[in-house]
């Protein structure tokens, strides 16, 4: 179980890599529904293991809005950014963002090790660390990325990160929370869109790097 | 003693006896998906035959090296087949001889004389298929050394034959997710090594596009066969590698009769069969990438296998 919980850790951060990586919008969006499956096995296999409820919940919370509600909705406001072929612009290229993206993750195990000193039992070993390193590279997305759609898969990222430490450190979360915080992700990724949608219709493109000035009408 | 030393040369007999067959599966099954014809599994093993019987020609320009590398091209998979588990998971003779370590500089041995020998002609083709074989070459050879150092530091040693026990005793080591990272690492590197489809088209003959095929253009009679033998070879080793050390340690004989020896044969072409479908559909569903977008696929393998040792590190 231990195992297994590690091996769901570290398809995890491999799907994270990919949302940093990828050149298409529609990739990274399918590597987001993974990334979310997997966070909510990780999410069954803690329930598993501590006999909590509420983790099979939050495993259902996920599956529902993050594998189906989100792309569901992206699908149908978006439907054109999405499947564009074109490249997402970034300030970095490729290659040294992955790089970064590797140190991040590095950073991380650093940056949790006083924590995980304390005593911490083996799920934690694994979900902590690789937690914040969603957390991180989700906030470099958003920092490199030029277009509005990837900062938003950003913005997920780091919610998923969270949610894969959140687990961990309390099992027994009260389930108000949960709904709160998936509720408010789907929120997010709604008034995200919308935004995109309407700077799109007024301006034709989303590349928030070059929306540097205001315009008057 | 004279056991192990006979069947070390099985070994090495079995992987010259069957790696065109492997190439000439993978042939077959990519025309057939498609939906061609394609050729038949065993023309490679006619095309060798013709070219051994065709008359030689060599450029006067060219020195020692261009006549010399169809030998060690074809010599060095052969060493390597001594040293890794291809049919026992019992160290054989010469399995101490040298570790993985040893038979990766072997292979890149013969890579370096092909490189060379390319260039040595003067041909423009050939040089510049060298040179991108060598760009291809260094981005691959940090991933190679990562995952290599990963595989020996949850072993605690380099010998393949004890590396493959630790995977799988416990069972559980099977999922642990550094194996897991570290085959999806090697399976890029093989890819990437043997001029497969996301980084090389190994059936397109258009030379300003070639990679990894471009070094064997000079070649005619002879040499040529010995060139493409070696190739196949190569690509063989590499195999049982991935396939008897990483993935799948089962199905080796395990005893000293020799029916176990004879039951491991079609057992390692059963696998090989396996990994040769994968393979054709990976290479049927992407389409080569541009030069300069190579790095980025090494780049991939490279974040790969450095999140694997940072998980077998930190996280047990």
């Amino acid at each position: 179980m231990v195992q297994l919980n590690a091996l769901a850790g570290a398809l995890f951060v491999l799907t994270v890599f990919g949302i940093v990586g990828m050149r298409q919008v529609i990739g990274s969006l399918r590597l987001f529904v993974i990334q979310s499956l997997l966070l909510a096995g990780s999410a069954c296999i803690l329930g598993y293991e501590y006999t909590s409820v509420h983790l099979f919940v939050v495993a259902g919370i996920t599956i529902f809005t993050k594998a189906f509600m989100i792309p569901w909705l992206l699908y149908h406001m978006l439907s054109h950014e999405i499947h564009a072929r074109r490249e997402i612009t970034q300030v970095l290229n490729i290659p040294t963002s992955l790089l970064i993206a590797a140190g991040l993750v590095i950073g991380s195990y650093f940056m949790v090790r006083p924590l995980l000193d304390i005593g911490a039992g083996a799920f934690l070993k694994v979900n902590l660390p690789i937690g914040v390193a969603g957390l991180l590279i989700g906030g470099y997305a958003i920092t490199v990325r030029r277009e509005a759609l990837p900062q938003l898969l950003g913005i997920l990222t780091m919610e998923n990160g969270a949610f894969l430490a959140g687990v961990c450190i309390a099992p027994n979360l009260p389930l108000m929370a949960e709904l709160a915080a998936a509720f408010d992700v789907l929120i997010i990724a709604l008034v995200v869109g919308l935004l995109t949608r309407s700077i799109q219709k007024r301006v034709g493109s989303t590349l928030v790097g070059k929306m540097t000035s205001l315009k008057e009408e | 003693m004279t056991q192990r030393i006979a069947y070390n040369i099985i070994q090495v007999l079995v992987v010259m006896i069957f790696s065109p067959l492997i190439k000439g599966i993978i042939d077959r099954l990519k025309e057939r998906v498609q939906s061609k014809k394609g050729p038949s599994i065993f023309q490679v093993y006619r095309d060798i035959r013709k070219l051994f019987h065709k008359d030689e020609v060599i450029s006067e320009e060219s020195s020692w090296i261009f006549r010399f590398t169809p030998y060690i091209v074809f010599v060095a998979p052969i060493f390597v087949a001594l040293l890794i588990p291809v049919l026992t998971d019992y160290p054989l003779f010469f399995a101490f001889m040298g570790d993985m370590l040893a038979g990766g500089s072997i292979l890149a041995l013969g890579g370096f004389f092909a490189v060379l020998a390319a260039i040595d002609t003067g041909n423009p083709y050939g040089p510049m298929g060298a040179s991108r074989t060598r760009m291809v070459g260094f981005l691959a050879e940090p991933v190679f050394m990562i995952v290599f150092f990963t595989v020996s530091f949850v072993a605690g040693s380099t010998i393949p034959y004890i590396v493959q026990q630790a995977w799988i005793t416990p069972v559980a080591n099977f999922f642990a997710p550094a194996h897991i990272l570290v085959l999806l690492a090697f399976l890029m590197l093989i890819i990437a090594e043997n001029g497969r489809i996301p980084v090389d088209n190994p059936s397109g003959h258009f030379e300003l596009a070639m990679i990894d095929e471009s070094k064997g253009l000079e070649y005619s009679g002879r040499g040529a066969a010995l060139m493409k033998w070696g190739g196949c070879m190569k690509f063989f080793v590499l195999l049982c590698i991935f396939l008897n050390v990483l993935v799948c340690p089962w199905g080796l004989a395990d005893t000293g009769s020799s029916w176990g020896l004879l039951l491991a044969i079609p057992l390692i072409l059963l696998k090989m069969l396996v990994f040769v479908i994968i393979l054709v559909v990976i290479e049927s569903s992407l389409s080569k990438l541009r030069l300069f977008r190579i790095s980025e696929f090494m780049g991939a393998a490279f974040v790969t296998s450095v999140v694997a040792v940072v998980i077998q590190l930190a996280g047990m």
